[in-house]
């Protein structure tokens, strides 16, 4: 095996003399600097790009979450009038599950699958630069129509901010009830978010399944790994539902199709069908991942292996699999009927029994270990008690007359942000915090990094315990405002002063953040004495990440390392032997097209929303319809992408020798 | 560039440098098309939906079809497999010039369909007065059957630009003129398909229908015709000039990996005639 891999392309072969690749821009070769990160196929690279886009939408997203608390903290407020308030919790919702969540996620598989895996990088870079390039498309789309609020032009055009609801219920999406471009807008700029979600988990699925180093069986990819993997199968199958569901909605708006318009015979709830069988495996799409987070957390900071392995992997894909059996439990107010409703309901419950299994693991890879309580350690704590107690609200909806009652209102609210703040923010917390040292070798301040911890912690549980008790008492979801005698006040105000909190929380959390990767402590390969492979090769990273491809031998593959030190040095030296003797070290070139195809994309699918309207520019009209520019980024994409494929992969060779220096080679 | 390192023979069913076998291409494709079938799913979903749940005035599917030319263009649909698996047979023995041949005769098939579903849509539209917004039948059909299209469409395009690939000189020194004759030679490529599908297949079938006689046809489609005519010399040109291809068993699993696109997009075209199609005549 070890043989074969070095044989191949990827680790290195002598470039054969044969014709050269037909290029019209020549390949970028610059390391650092702006074009290096425009350009570049490098994994880590890309994820932290991915990083640090999310957590600039991540703040954007709590301070529209921050804007409708000051809006509730009293009654008959009027300090955000209603039409913008709409538009807050819209891209409030849609910000931090597209924007911030995903691409958090999305940075980690990027940072970590290859180098967990033993691998120089995924199985197609430049697709994995198209999908970062393409998510940014993305992002603008959805967020242009902010524009409204500082020019004239913009308003008249987009109409504000999207407003529909992050799941933009027909008939709203009409053009009726939302004339204006930013229901356009919203829906391509999903539309493009999820042709991001495609490529880069297709790109996933390939890398973990076939580019594991030798050793690395299925059964001992670490949890993340195989967590990664039925998320990017959970992305791959549900969201050519939405996308579809999308397109008919913008045939509607634009072409007059009846899809979902009740006059020509269309019925809105399959929209709410369509949307929701994508919209809960999204659900999982989100938690999935930061289980797997926490999976490596705990048994690092525990000193114990991992309790239950295979049955924690075999629950995350039961969860998978399950969840694309219960999205009408999102609908059981509509009136499916007693059998569908009696199926959806129970299948509901049957999903909290692999994710049962998972919480008890992890409880059982506590017990008895020597626990060191570190700042990600208390993150990947507080993740499965505020986890559960969403959990436990969860499963209180799974009873659906009891769900009828709790639809809809503040109750929901509070159980899906216990689960996804509680749940998938407290574990990326946990995660960044605890793989910042690997790559930026410096170690967070771990008072100040407490300190964050019981901010948020505190700030959390005061802003939305009290809402279970506010949608029990009849407090409507996504309501403006509310009457001084509903008995609310009190709920809301705590609930602000909450929000407040926990914004100073997080802001610490990154302020710290920030002054580390300037003035932290420079640690070594290995802060935290951990088990995975990433923590055996240096902080941060080089380019190539492993100077020889390693064999592993167990499941913690680098404790296993550790403990065998003489063996692997023997195995390593081979290795390095090998690999130098069929060419060095290959890497792949950066590429200008990945970038040049997503700004193509941003031309067609902009000018395509609003095709028929006239171009205008400085006040005049300019050419009567988007059509021709919506042709030409079309064209651009196109070009792009088959200047693409004729520019092929290229690559260079890079050759370590015994005192550790390198030297670059290209074959032509 | 493949990603079989090594010179001699090759295993087309066995990649050693991937830790399944199974060449990294392939699995994108493969993962690629579980997705492409939840896409249909949906789209054959809102079909059926509206199907059981029709509104008043809605379009009546069995005097709006025309079942024989649909059955004629689905066979030619599924020979065009037929075609593809030879191509992929033809370059696993390194027999690039068969190859071409194949994937031509694929592509001309591809085309074929693709020139019924022209024609089909504008009968629709011009003569049995169903059009994408006048009718909730009108606007599931159009979106689930387009969309097949554009499937066909993107893989004769796909074809052809194999078909040029397979040209590229054994001795290219990556100037701008190599780029530019490529170019040319993508260009030919579309335009006789493009050509034959939008115009003159659709054409071909309209005098068929109508019964107006070679002649008419000629007349009305002088240009078209020309057009390929001039695209087809220029492809053969190509073919007769062209020296030593780098292209050769290597590059089998290229192919391959298109082949599975077609053969999935022609499964797929089968659920649908039965679901669209045949299902109304029981």
């Amino acid at each position: 095996m070890a043989e074969a891999l070095a044989k191949s392309d990827f680790i290195g072969k002598e470039h054969s003399s044969g014709p050269k690749d037909i290029t019209l821009i020549s390949r970028p070769t610059a390391k650092t600097g702006l074009i290096s990160w425009l350009t570049t196929v490098d994994h880590k690279k890309i994820g932290m790009m991915y990083g640090s886009f999310a957590i600039i939408f991540f703040l954007i997203g709590g301070l529209e979450a921050l804007l409708i608390r000051t809006q509730l903290m009293f009654p008959n407020s009027r300090v955000i009038d209603a039409t913008t308030y709409n538009q807050l919790f819209t891209m409030h919702g849609t910000t931090m599950i597209f924007l911030a969540v995903m691409p958090l996620n999305a940075a980690f598989f990027n940072l970590l699958i290859p180098i967990q895996i033993g691998a120089r990088d995924v199985a197609f870079p430049r697709l994995n630069a198209f999908s970062l390039w393409a998510w940014v498309v993305g992002a603008v789309l959805l967020n242009i129509g902010w524009l409204s609020y500082v020019n004239d032009a913009a308003r008249q055009a987009f109409g504000g901010a999207p407003g529909v609801g992050w799941f933009g219920y027909a008939p709203l999406t009409s053009k009726a009830f939302t004339p204006l471009l930013s229901t356009d807008l919203w829906a391509m700029g999903l539309q493009v978010l999820g042709l991001s979600s495609i490529v880069a988990s297709l790109n996933f699925i390939v890398t973990i399944i076939n580019m594991r180093a030798p050793g690395l069986t299925m059964m001992r990819l670490p949890v993340f790994c195989w967590m990664a993997l039925v998320t990017s199968f959970l992305l791959i199958l549900a969201l050519p539902a939405i996308a579809i569901a999308l397109v008919e909605v913008l045939f509607d708006r634009n072409f007059g199709t009846n899809f979902f318009e009740v006059s020509g015979g269309g019925q809105p709830i399959l929209w709410q069908h369509l949307f929701w069988v994508f919209g809960h495996p999204e659900v999982y799409i989100l938690i999935l991942p930061p289980m797997g987070y926490v999976s490596e957390i705990l048994p690092t900071f525990s000193r114990k292996p991992l309790f239950g392995y295979p049955i924690i992997v075999f629950s995350g894909a039961a969860i998978g699999f399950i969840g694309f059996g219960v999205w009408s439990h999102h609908m059981f107010t509509t009136g499916l009927g007693n059998v569908a409703t009696a199926a959806f309901s129970i299948a509901t419950m049957a999903i909290a029994v692999p994710t049962g299994v998972k919480i008890f693991n992890w409880i059982g890879t506590l017990w008895g270990g020597q626990i060191v309580m570190r700042t990600p350690m208390m993150f990947a704590i507080g993740f499965i008690w505020m986890f559960m107690l969403g959990g436990f609200s969860g499963i209180m909806h799974s009873a659906a007359p009891a769900d009828a009652q709790q639809q809809d209102s503040y109750f929901v609210i509070a159980h899906f942000h216990y689960v996804l703040i509680g749940g998938a923010t407290f574990a990326l917390l946990a995660a960044i915090h605890y793989w910042f040292p690997k790559f930026f070798g410096r170690l967070v301040p771990e008072f100040w990094g407490k300190v964050s911890f019981w901010l948020i912690f505190v700030g959390f549980n005061v802003t939305f315990f009290p809402m279970h008790f506010l949608g029990l008492n009849g407090m409507p979801r996504r309501t403006w405002t509310y009457d001084a005698n509903m008995g609310w006040n009190e709920g809301n105000f705590i609930a602000t002063m909450g929000a407040y909190l926990l914004g100073v929380g997080i802001f610490t959390y990154f302020a710290v953040l920030i002054y580390t990767y300037f003035k932290g402590e420079k640690c070594g390969n290995d802060p935290w004495d951990a088990r995975t492979l990433e923590w055996s090769i240096p902080s941060p990273p080089p380019e190539y990440n492993f100077k020889a491809i390693p064999t592993v031998h167990a499941r913690d593959a680098y404790w296993y390392e550790k403990n065998h030190a003489d063996e692997i040095a023997h195995e390593r030296a081979d290795h390095m032997k090998a690999e130098s003797s069929h060419g060095g070290i290959h890497m792949p070139d950066s590429s200008w097209y990945p970038l040049l195809a997503c700004i193509g994309l941003f031309i067609g699918t902009y000018n395509f929303i609003q095709l028929k309207l006239p171009v205008m520019f400085g006040g005049s009209q300019i050419a009567a319809s988007h059509l021709p520019f919506a042709i030409a980024g079309g064209v651009i994409l196109f070009t792009c992408c088959y200047l693409w494929s004729l520019e092929g992969p290229g690559g260079y060779h890079i050759h370590i020798d015994d005192e550790g220096n390198e030297t670059v080679t290209r074959s032509h | 560039m493949s990603s079989h390192a090594a010179a001699g023979t090759i295993d087309h069913h066995h990649d050693a440098s991937t830790s399944t076998g199974i060449p990294n291409k392939k699995l994108l494709w493969w993962a690629f098309l579980a997705s492409d079938c939840m896409f249909f799913g949906t789209l054959i979903s809102t079909h059926l939906v509206y199907r059981l749940n029709p509104p008043p005035g809605n379009a009546e599917p069995t005097k709006v079809f025309n079942i024989e030319l649909t059955s004629f263009s689905t066979f030619i649909l599924l020979m065009s497999s037929l075609l593809m698996a030879l191509a992929v047979n033809a370059i696993q023995r390194g027999q690039v010039k068969s190859m071409r041949t194949m994937l031509l005769g694929t592509m001309f098939f591809g085309c074929i369909f693709l020139g019924g579903q022209v024609f089909e849509f504008s009968h629709f539209v011009h003569v049995k007065k169903m059009t994408l917004s006048n009718s909730l039948f009108g606007s599931t059909f159009y979106t689930l059957t387009g969309t097949h299209g554009t499937h066909v469409a993107i893989g004769v395009l796909l074809l052809g630009l194999m078909y040029v690939r397979s040209f590229k000189p054994a001795h290219s020194h990556g100037t701008f003129g190599d780029l530019g004759l490529t170019l040319f030679h993508v260009l030919a490529v579309c335009t006789a398909m493009g050509l034959s599908f939008i115009l003159i297949i659709p054409g071909f079938l309209d005098m068929l229908e109508s019964g107006s006689g070679l002649g008419a046809f000629f007349s009305h489609h002088t240009m078209p015709l020309i057009g390929l005519a001039i695209a087809g010399a220029v492809l053969g040109w190509f073919a007769k000039t062209s020296g030593n291809s780098d292209f050769d068993q290597r590059n089998a699993i290229d192919v391959e990996a298109i082949g599975l696109y077609w053969h999935f997009v022609d499964i797929v075209w089968i659920v649908i005639f039965t679901a669209v199609y045949l299902i109304e005549y029981l």
